[in-house]
């Protein structure tokens, strides 16, 4: 047994070994890809915590995923009923001190929504829900999510939505583009007619991500794109968790 | 009880492919001379005691927060009697920079 992190030590200074890090995983009603994206984070050598969306504490987790799905049947706007929810209070809180979020499909929409990130989203421009594999170029590879990428790399993961237009105002879009904001950009074909062929963004720290492609569906060659591409935004937490301890 | 009627707009430069969709179906169901369509959400709220500046403060604080994404969104507040005239007290437009 090593001895542990000393008292004073925030968790954010734990001395990372695999295993060491907690990544929570949020569940709301109408949550689906909950357990993909638990199995993600223990097949990157982190540990997944479960966190309930009418639960404030987050069990000392070191950084926390929304994953996708229908969280609150996706009434009023998908994410705006989710995002008043008691477990986001402290998420917001946490996000705005540092602590790595990653939202996904969903988890993007209810990061739009509490304004972690900025733009929305809405329904696709043909009106149809599209599931297939999705190319993408990683624009940022310096972000808590995507230092385990090189900047420009191409990856394939699922999409798999009907509101995935991304949108914001022109201001806006020519911000995130001055900053490298842009995490993620559709290849081959924009899927949803989202502004600037914008696929995820990141926030100015680089600690909250949002996309609407599934990495956590793509980390195991026995399914989904029958690629691992997805697995690097786990493992890039462990990269930056451990370089910032 | 006094009705207060929230009305829930997409910002004018945000393409609306719902509304494009019913307008492109009009004309086949017979229903000629529409140029757009636009599509949005009504919210009709029934609210208790009376309808004050104040009650109506808090409509407006509730569309703002949570029935409009003020992002993409603009909206409305009216306040509806029990007769069909509607009286246009506290109209707005939830504009955010």
């Amino acid at each position: 047994m090593t001895p542990g992190p000393s008292p004073a030590a925030t968790r954010h200074e734990r001395p990372a070994g695999r295993g060491n890090i907690r990544v929570g995983v949020v569940t709301f009603p109408g949550t689906l890809d909950d357990r993909d994206t638990q199995r993600a984070v223990r097949l990157a050598g982190l540990e997944a915590v479960p966190l309930w969306h009418r639960d404030k504490d987050l069990k000392q987790v070191d950084a926390v995923v929304l994953p996708g799905g229908f969280s609150y049947g996706d009434y009023l706007r998908a994410g705006a009923i989710s995002r008043f929810s008691p477990v986001m209070e402290t998420v917001v809180e946490q996000a705005k001190a540092g602590m790595p979020v990653l939202g996904i499909c969903n988890g993007f929409q209810v990061l739009t929504e509490t304004h972690l990130l900025p733009g929305a989203m809405l329904r696709n421009n043909h009106l149809h829900f599209i599931c297939r594999d999705q190319r993408l170029r990683v624009e940022n590879a310096d972000t808590a999510w995507t230092a385990d990428y090189a900047a420009g790399q191409e990856i394939s993961v699922p999409l798999k939505n009907i509101d995935g237009r991304y949108v914001a105002d022109e201001r806006t879009l020519d911000e995130l583009e001055a900053e490298g904001r842009v995490a993620f950009r559709y290849l081959d074909g924009n899927p949803n007619g989202s502004l600037r062929d914008i696929a995820g963004i990141t926030n100015a720290a680089g600690n909250v991500v949002g996309l609407m492609p599934h990495p956590e569906h793509a980390v195991e060659p026995l399914i989904g794109t029958g690629r691992t591409d997805g697995l690097g935004f786990f493992t890039s937490l462990l990269k930056k968790l451990v370089k910032a301890s | 009880m006094a009705r207060v009627v929230v009305d829930v707009m997409l910002k004018p430069e945000i393409l609306d492919p719902q509304g494009q969709a019913v307008q492109r179906a009009l004309p086949r169901l017979g229903f000629e001379g529409i140029a757009g369509v636009r599509q949005g959400k009504r919210f009709e709220l029934e609210v208790e005691g009376p309808v004050d500046d104040a009650a109506l403060a808090r409509v407006h604080e509730m569309a703002e927060t949570f029935l409009a994404n003020t992002v993409i969104e603009d909206f409305t507040v009216r306040v509806e009697t029990d007769a069909d005239t509607v009286a246009t007290t506290g109209t707005e437009s939830g504009v955010r920079s």
